[in-house]
């Protein structure tokens, strides 16, 4: 994986030194909040209903086991413990205090490490799949693309005030799990004639107004990737409507002027700079490819895998296809039954950094489905590491099923949230535990979000969960179909909302409703709705509206 | 007819640990709602509120929340402001702690 280089040391160093400076001034009074408010902001420091909040950038998901043991570290000694893994692949300290958070970013620079642009109208931290380098079905590897992005996006003089902020994926795989689709740029690696590009997507995302992006460039070669990136955000910098921040996305642009238009003024503007760039990007990459090397896997050993039902349950839910024989991908659910989605302990995250470092070739991975990943994991160490995940409460088999829930941190945490999430999956999660039915119900994807700005992706969950306020009470809305993967699809909305103690209830009729009108096991929920579509899960969500119905005919 | 005033309290966090604050009717900033000022009248509410601004040196953001009277002093009126009083949901964090 990518080390920083002199340079990026000295820059995230000097970028620290600088906050230091600016959170005495504001403490002693010569920088008001206004003045102080964007400057903490660019260093990822939010203040939320209850505290502050540190976000730290994880570029594209990846780290090393002791950037783990660095995380918990600080959980430790400037937080409560803990840490939340985000849907960005980022990680967020909710308590940290004014004073120290100096000492948390240096903490954060020992090990190669920062919080820029984790917030702001910039370029925010480029996400990736979270199999990458790792998944049998890779064309390649898209970190070294994303590496080279967030090189190039890190302190852009040109693009420090977008019109509004700009999220960038980057996937290797045709499988898609970097939801590219969702982004204001989607990447995904593709080939032609044997040589390898990018398709380029844009003006995707959730929120308010929730967009497919649209394909852009079906092939740019890997050499005109910077500059026409380049030309894309600098199309939307001068198009990209500031008059109104609910407009501001990329998507808004391109829906308003059109896809044609779009490109048209990309092309212009690629023209122009592609000269600019004389190679140094090209040598750049390669020097990052070389960091990116796969590491040097061992020849398969033949394994006698354990028996044991736990083991095997967690086998074939929590590991999947590796690229090199003997190899599995293990992912570890933060989501046990009833914990909040996404949060480790200081001392979960040292275990993971142990046996990413024992057994894991060092490797450590964050999704965007808030659950960490050992991506290298020989076959014949997979029952000590079960056994050691058992013991941290890390070993609950439940990866892409109904208690693998995406949830924000709603009203618990944020200050825009209109509703809570986190006990909403928390009480799914503990229900369906309780009725034994999740790995009868298999693979569902179910994402919460606390407010329209939509960050627990509820657009694209199989089952979409959005808290409102309602006149002054939580209400749930409910949208079925969405899909997150290649052929990404927004959710359609249900209907009338329901209350917070109402919630459970409904999405446990909805479930029933599809076991009773699956044709077999194999029929997965998001299969089972696009053949029998909303009409019978609408009844069984509302069955006192089907009842007037039926009296009134 | 105008609209009756909602009664409020004058509410922030606190600049050094984040914490949700409220002024008090002698000029402290307490962590305990019910020990808030209750302002009823719209004007005098918004020169506490200026009050509260003046003094950026303790407090971030402040505004007015709607409160109503209780046995005990001031009480939240919306859920965001019931949930401020305590903390997360979650876990015993936050002004719960240790209560």
């Amino acid at each position: 994986m990518y080390s920083y280089s002199e340079f990026d040391e000295a820059f995230v160093r000097e970028r620290v030194a600088q906050f230091r400076a600016q959170v005495e001034r504001r403490i002693e009074g010569s920088l008001t909040e206004d003045e102080f408010k964007p400057l903490r902001l660019m260093n990822g420091l939010y203040l939320q209903l209850h505290a502050y909040m540190l976000r730290v950038a994880i570029p594209y998901g990846t780290l090393n086991g002791r950037q783990m043991r660095q995380l918990a570290m600080i959980a430790r000694r400037w937080d409560k413990g803990y840490g939340h893994f985000t849907t960005r692949q980022n990680i967020q300290f909710n308590w940290p205090e004014l004073r120290d958070v100096p000492d948390m970013l240096d903490a954060l620079a020992d090990v190669g490490m920062h919080a820029i642009q984790t917030s702001g109208n910039t370029i925010r931290n480029v996400t990736a799949d979270h199999f990458a380098g790792a998944a049998a079905d890779e064309i390649a590897d898209p970190r070294p693309l994303a590496e080279l992005i967030r090189q190039w996006s890190t302190d852009h003089p040109e693009f420090q005030f977008l019109p509004r902020k700009f999220k960038i994926a980057v996937t290797g795989s045709p499988a898609d799990r970097a939801v590219t689709a969702a982004h204001d740029i989607g990447l995904r690696i593709v080939e032609r004639d044997g040589a390898q590009g990018v398709q380029v997507i844009v003006g995707g995302g959730l929120g308010r107004t929730p967009m497919i992006g649209k394909v852009l460039a079906e092939f740019v070669p890997e050499d005109d990737l910077l500059p026409y990136l380049e030309a894309v955000v600098a199309v939307y910098n001068l198009l990209g409507r500031r008059d109104n921040k609910y407009k501001a996305r990329i998507k808004i642009t391109v829906h308003e002027n059109g896809i044609e238009e779009i490109s048209r003024l990309v092309d212009e503007e690629f023209a122009r700079r592609k000269p600019m760039f004389q190679g140094v990007d090209q040598a750049l990459l390669s020097a990052i490819r070389a960091q990116f090397a796969p590491p040097v896997f061992a020849e398969p050993q033949t394994t006698a895998l354990p028996a044991d039902a736990a083991f095997r349950s967690f086998y074939d839910t929590n590991t999947g296809p590796h690229r090199a024989p003997g190899y599995r991908i293990v992912t570890i659910s933060l989501k046990s039954h009833g914990a909040t989605p996404g949060d480790a302990t200081a001392e979960q995250m040292e275990v993971i950094a142990d046996l990413a470092e024992r057994y894991g070739h060092d490797e450590i991975r964050i999704s965007h489905e808030q659950n960490v990943i050992l991506p290298h994991v020989p076959l014949h160490h997979l029952a000590a590491i079960h056994e050691a995940l058992k013991d941290a409460g890390l070993s609950t088999a439940n990866i892409g099923l109904v208690s693998d829930i995406i949830a924000c941190p709603g009203m618990d945490y944020c200050a825009l949230a209109t509703a809570r999430s986190i006990p909403v999956a928390q009480e799914i999660a503990t229900r369906f535990d309780e009725l034994k039915l999740e790995h009868d119900i298999g693979p569902l994807k179910i994402k919460i979000s606390g407010c329209i700005n939509a960050c627990g992706h509820h657009h694209v969950g199989h089952i979409g969960i959005l808290g409102l306020d309602r006149a002054g009470v939580e209400n749930y809305q409910i949208t079925l179909g969405g899909d997150a993967g290649p052929d990404a699809v927004i959710g359609e909305r249900t209907g009338p909302g329901f209350a917070y103690d109402e919630i459970v209830p409904a999405i446990e009729r909805l479930l029933r409703a599809y076991l009773d009108l699956r044709e077999d096991r194999d029929e997965t929920f998001l299969d089972a709705y696009r053949r029998v579509g909303m009409a019978p899960f609408k009844a069984a969500l509302y069955p006192a509206s089907e009842e007037a119905r039926a009296d009134a005919a | 007819m105008p609209r009756a005033f909602t009664p409020k309290v004058v509410t922030a966090n606190a600049l050094l640990e984040g914490d949700v604050v409220y002024l008090t009717a002698d000029d402290r900033w307490t962590r305990n709602h019910s020990e808030a000022e209750l302002i009823e009248d719209e004007a005098h509410a918004q020169i506490r509120l200026l009050d509260a601004e003046a003094r950026a040196g303790e407090i971030v953001g402040a505004y007015l929340a709607d409160a109503i009277p209780g046995p005990n002093g001031p009480e939240p009126v919306h859920f965001r402001e019931a949930f401020r009083t305590r903390g997360p949901s979650n876990y015993p964090h936050g002004k719960q702690e240790g209560v």
